[in-house]
Formats: C-alpha cells, sequence, structure tokens
C-alpha cells in the first residue's frame, strides 16, 4: 500500500470511494468532450463506462491521469484531488491505455523491469514483482521474447500486467480489448475475472457490450459527455429493455409503418437496416402483436438500454 | 486477518510528495534509459567513435598539412579539443531532438510514462540527464583519437567528462525543448540546417571566432558550444584563470537554467491537454 509522507494525514478514510467525480466538464475550443459528468465509483467493484466513440470516454480517461485537465468540476482518486495530487493517485492506481505503447525493441521482462522502477516498486521486490506479473500474463516463458514478437493478445496482456507491478489500488482500462479478434478478448475477460476476484476496483471503459455485461458489477452508460444511466447491467436491462425483445424484419417501406404502431402505444423501438425490435416486448399486447406479424424474440441487452435512452447505437 | 489486509501490506510502500520535485522519480526515468540503452549501446558506440575520427583524419591529415598553427596551437591539439564539444553537442542534442519528437508524437512513451508517479519535469530532466552522462563518456573519445594522432593534452584533461557533462545537459536541454517547440519530422530540416550547422561552425571549433566578422563574433558569445569549446580546450592545455572558468561556465549553467525551464514548459504543453 502506498503511503503519504508523514504528517499529511491525507489518505482516504475507509468509506471515501475509489473515485469520484462532480460536474466535470473538458472543452476543446468551442466542443465539449466531458459536459458536466458525474461519477462514483466504492471500492472493490468494477464499473465498465459503456459509450460509443466519441461519447467522452478516452478524455475521461485522460482527466483521471492528469494528462488532461478538466475545464471544470472536480475529479477525487483514492481521496487525492487530481490534478493537484495526480502524482499520488497515480502512485495507487495503474493505467492501461486504449493504444499499445510498450518499448517493442525491448524484451517482456525488460519492459516490466523498467516500469518497476518508474511505479517505484523497492529494490528488493522488484524481480519478485516483475516474475508475479508474468505469470498473471501467463508470460512467465516469454521474459526473453522481444515485445515484436508476441502476439496482439500477449501484447495486451502484458500491457495490462504492467500496471499492477505497484499492486495499485484502483485500476483504469481504457477500451482493453479493443482492436483484438473474439478468442483473445476472451483470453483478455479472463484476466480481467482474475483481477474482480481478487477484489480489485476497476474502472473500465468500452464499446463492446459483451465486454460490460460480462465484467462489470455497474455500468454506467455515456454519451454526448455524460452519464445518462448507471446500474447493475441485469436491472437495467429488466428496466428498458424488458425481458425480451421481438425483432420484425419488414421490407423498407414497412419500417416507418411498424415503428408508428409500436411508437403509438408506447414501446420503445430500435432499428436495424430493416428489422425492428420491440424493447418490453412481453407486453405487447396480442391484438397488436397480430398486426405486426411475427417476431423473431430474444433476451435484451445493454445495447436495448443504450439506444432507448440515447437513440444512438453503441457499438 | 481479512484477505483485504493481506493484500493491501503486500503491496509496496512508495512515497510520493506530489508538486515536490522528486529526485526518486528522475532515478526511474534514467533507469529507463539505461535499460533501453542496452539494446542500443553498439550502434551508439559505433557512431561516437567513428564520426569524430573520420573528422580527426579528414581536417587533421588534410587541414592540419596545409595550416600548422593556429591561434597558438598546432592543429591537431586546436582541432581535437574543439570536436570534443562537437561530438558532445552531436551525442546529446541530436537525440534530445528527434528520439524525444517521436517518442511524443509516434510511440505514445510519454503517455506511459506519466501515468506513473512522475512528473514531467522529472522526465525532462531525467532524459537530458542521461543523455549528459552518455555525452560526458562518448565526448572523451575524440579526445582519445587526438591522442592517438599526437595531441599532448596536460593534467586539466581529467575535467573534461565533466565539462562535458555540463555541456552535454546544456544542450540535451535544448534538444528536448526544440523536440517539443516543432510539429512535424519535416521541421527538422529546419533545426539541423538553421541551427545545428551555425551553432558548431561558429564556436571555435575548426578556426578560431576571431577570424570571423565582428558581429558574428558576438554572437559566438551567446553559443553555449564555444563555451563549452574554450572550457574543454582551456583544460586540457591549462590556459583557464578563474575568471574564464568562472564566465564559461556562469554561461553554461545560465543555458542550462533557461532551457530547463522552457523544456519543462513546452513539453508540458505537448503532454498534458
Amino acid at each position: 500500500m502506498t503511503t503519504p509522507p508523514s504528517g499529511r494525514g491525507v489518505r482516504p478514510a475507509p468509506g471515501v470511494p475509489a473515485l469520484r467525480l462532480s460536474g466535470v466538464v473538458k472543452r476543446f475550443g468551442s466542443l465539449a468532450a466531458v459536459d458536466g459528468l458525474d461519477l462514483e465509483v466504492p471500492r472493490g467493484t468494477v464499473l465498465g463506462l459503456l459509450g460509443p466513440n466519441g461519447a467522452g470516454k478516452s478524455t475521461t480517461m485522460r482527466m483521471l491521469t492528469g494528462q488532461s485537465l478538466a475545464t471544470e468540476g472536480r475529479i477525487a482518486i483514492l481521496g487525492h484531488e487530481i490534478p493537484a495530487e495526480s502524482k499520488w493517485a497515480r502512485a495507487r492506481m495503474g493505467v492501461v491505455p486504449q493504444h499499445d505503447n510498450l518499448d517493442e525493441e525491448l524484451t517482456v521482462e525488460q519492459n516490466l523491469r523498467m516500469f518497476s522502477y518508474l511505479y517505484r516498486v523497492p529494490r528488493r521486490g522488484r524481480r519478485e514483482a516483475v516474475a508475479r506479473a508474468m505469470r498473471l500474463a501467463q508470460l512467465q516463458d516469454r521474459g526473453d521474447t522481444v515485445v515484436d514478437d508476441l502476439s496482439g493478445g500477449m501484447r495486451r496482456r502484458l500491457l495490462i500486467v504492467r500496471a499492477l507491478l505497484h499492486r495499485p489500488e484502483l485500476l483504469l482500462m481504457d477500451e482493453p480489448t479493443v482492436g483484438l479478434d473474439p478468442q483473445v478478448r476472451q483470453e483478455l475477460w479472463s484476466l480481467i475475472d482474475a483481477l474482480r476476484s481478487e477484489g480489485a476496483t476497476v474502472l473500465m471503459s468500452t464499446h463492446y457490450i459483451e465486454e460490460a455485461e460480462r465484467l462489470s458489477d455497474e455500468v454506467a452508460l455515456m454519451a454526448a459527455g455524460r452519464i445518462v444511466e448507471r446500474g447493475v447491467p441485469s436491472e437495467l436491462v429488466a428496466k428498458y429493455a424488458g425481458r425480451t425483445v421481438a425483432e420484425f424484419t419488414t421490407g423498407e417501406e414497412g419500417v416507418a409503418g411498424l415503428e408508428h404502431l409500436l411508437h403509438r402505444d408506447g414501446f420503445a423501438t430500435r432499428r436495424t437496416g430493416t428489422t425492428v425490435s420491440a424493447l418490453r416486448a412481453e407486453e405487447i399486447p396480442d391484438p397488436l402483436l397480430a398486426r405486426l406479424g411475427t417476431p423473431h424474440r430474444r433476451a435484451g441487452n445493454l445495447e436495448d438500454v443504450f439506444v432507448a435512452l440515447t437513440g444512438e447505437n453503441v457499438e | 486477518m481479512t484477505p483485504e489486509q493481506t493484500r493491501a501490506d503486500a503491496r509496496p510502500r512508495v512515497h510520493v510528495r506530489p508538486g515536490r520535485f522528486e529526485l526518486d522519480a528522475v532515478r526511474g526515468v534514467v533507469a529507463r534509459e539505461w535499460i533501453l540503452y542496452g539494446q542500443s549501446w553498439r550502434a551508439t558506440t559505433f557512431a561516437a567513435i567513428v564520426e569524430p575520427t573520420i573528422y580527426l583524419l579528414a581536417f587533421g591529415f588534410g587541414m592540419g598539412a596545409l595550416i600548422g598553427n593556429l591561434a597558438g596551437f598546432s592543429y591537431i591539439d586546436f582541432l581535437g579539443t574543439g570536436i570534443v564539444a562537437v561530438s558532445v553537442m552531436f551525442q546529446s542534442m541530436m537525440p534530445a531532438v528527434i528520439n524525444t519528437f517521436i517518442k511524443r508524437r509516434y510511440l505514445r512513451t510519454y503517455q506511459a510514462v506519466l501515468a506513473a508517479p512522475v512528473d514531467v519535469r522529472e522526465v525532462v530532466t531525467g532524459e537530458a540527464l542521461w543523455l549528459a552522462v552518455r555525452a560526458s563518456v562518448y565526448g572523451c573519445v575524440p579526445l582519445l583519437v587526438a591522442v592517438a594522432f599526437g595531441l599532448r593534452p596536460g593534467p586539466g584533461a581529467l575535467a573534461v567528462p565533466l565539462v562535458a557533462f555540463l555541456a552535454g545537459f546544456a544542450f540535451a536541454l535544448f534538444g528536448i525543448w526544440i523536440s517539443s517547440v516543432i510539429t512535424s519530422v519535416r521541421s527538422m530540416d529546419y533545426v539541423f540546417s538553421g541551427l545545428f550547422t551555425p551553432l558548431f561552425l561558429v564556436a571555435g571549433t575548426f578556426f578560431p571566432i576571431t577570424e570571423l566578422p565582428d558581429w558574428v563574433q558576438t554572437a559566438a558569445l551567446a553559443n553555449p558550444l564555444y563555451h563549452a569549446v574554450e572550457l574543454i580546450r582551456g583544460s586540457v592545455f591549462g590556459q583557464l584563470t578563474p575568471g574564464s572558468v568562472l564566465l564559461h561556465t556562469g554561461v553554461l549553467l545560465g543555458f542550462i537554467a533557461l532551457m530547463w525551464i522552457l523544456a519543462c514548459l513546452q513539453m508540458r504543453r505537448r503532454v498534458i491537454s
């Protein structure tokens, strides 16, 4: 555990959340990338920040690491005010960036050793910290392999464990599996699952619905720079998408008519090509169903929730 | 003891002082550079030895045969000490401009480093310190080559690594500042042609500045390389006076202070939005 200098007494009380953002705004010229963001992450939880590209997730992540300064609002990480005490917070958290920034010409072991210095792992614990990270990433046999020769999945695993060298209390992951194929993504999910079972506090931004549902205790849906809803994934789905979603496939000319009928009776819909999905389909009355035709039924998901709340698709 | 407590106790204890300039962080940055150097030392050492040797061969034999003596020195003595200073400048300023730019623009290195408990001032200082150490070692190589060519140094030559370190630190900071001012690789053409060339030619390296027009001589006084050359040549041949040491060291220290501030401010602008 990191220790503040004696006499400062800034170690947060146990009840202090791992992360708190209040009214955070980040403007680039006239564009507000983050627009009044309020977010709190309790300790020991995994929060998925879910939103489409351009929702403000990466800007938020950059503000949390002190690499972007908020135009307005307050940010506190583990009780430390950002940016004034950002260095302190960074000593107690790990950051997994969206874009791979490993040193390609160095080996796995060298990459980790290098960051053990930057994270100030004490000399006597350095070797063990590197070995532990390699074990966690299942790269213990690849210590001497140059990063350039690693597969995409191995690189990403290395990127994640590099952020864990100093045993952080909070882990920030910005789109940890973006651009990876499904099999590699599954591998990484196992690694994140392991962290979760250890009780780590994680804030993970993603635009993959399945990832958010699978890994998060709670998700915060982000659109246009603010949180539009937050909750346990299954509860959000039950609240906004219901138990089932009915998908009606029709010709291009029939889409508007289907939507009109559903909206008139108060059902939220989602359009994908010529398919209209009706949320809370279990509540559609039989006479209306008879007019709409025979649907394909499926379980609701967070994408449906997101569309219901914002009218936009996440993925 | 709960599992949570056990995990917390297992965490390394780190003392971090936000807002303060911390040597531990600088040490981390230097350690990082040392590990990177482990991959590139062969190429770096090759360039550090071969380049000044070629200069000494070409100028020493070529020009030396024509010139004989210059400003009270044999040409090989004059040139050998001048090339030490040029070598220090090239060993520190070139990588500072090129590598820092590539790390910032293409490799996202600073994004990774600044995610750790390190701030911009510590990154700038650590990287410049590392380049200065490297320059102080490699800067001595041309002196050894010049000895093989007939240069006879005095005991003051032992101070050359120290002067090379000081000059290397100054040029590394200068390079880091330039790299954070330029916005594209193409801009480096302006830097190399418009800045490097006059810097190393108008510094008393290959010929005394007294041969130049008055206004160029005045401009040379603002050139840190000129002061590095004077310190190195004066040390090697025991010609320094307390006044000249104070003047040349003072200018280099002033330049370091100015460049450190500019490099930190400009780099901060680039990496923190």
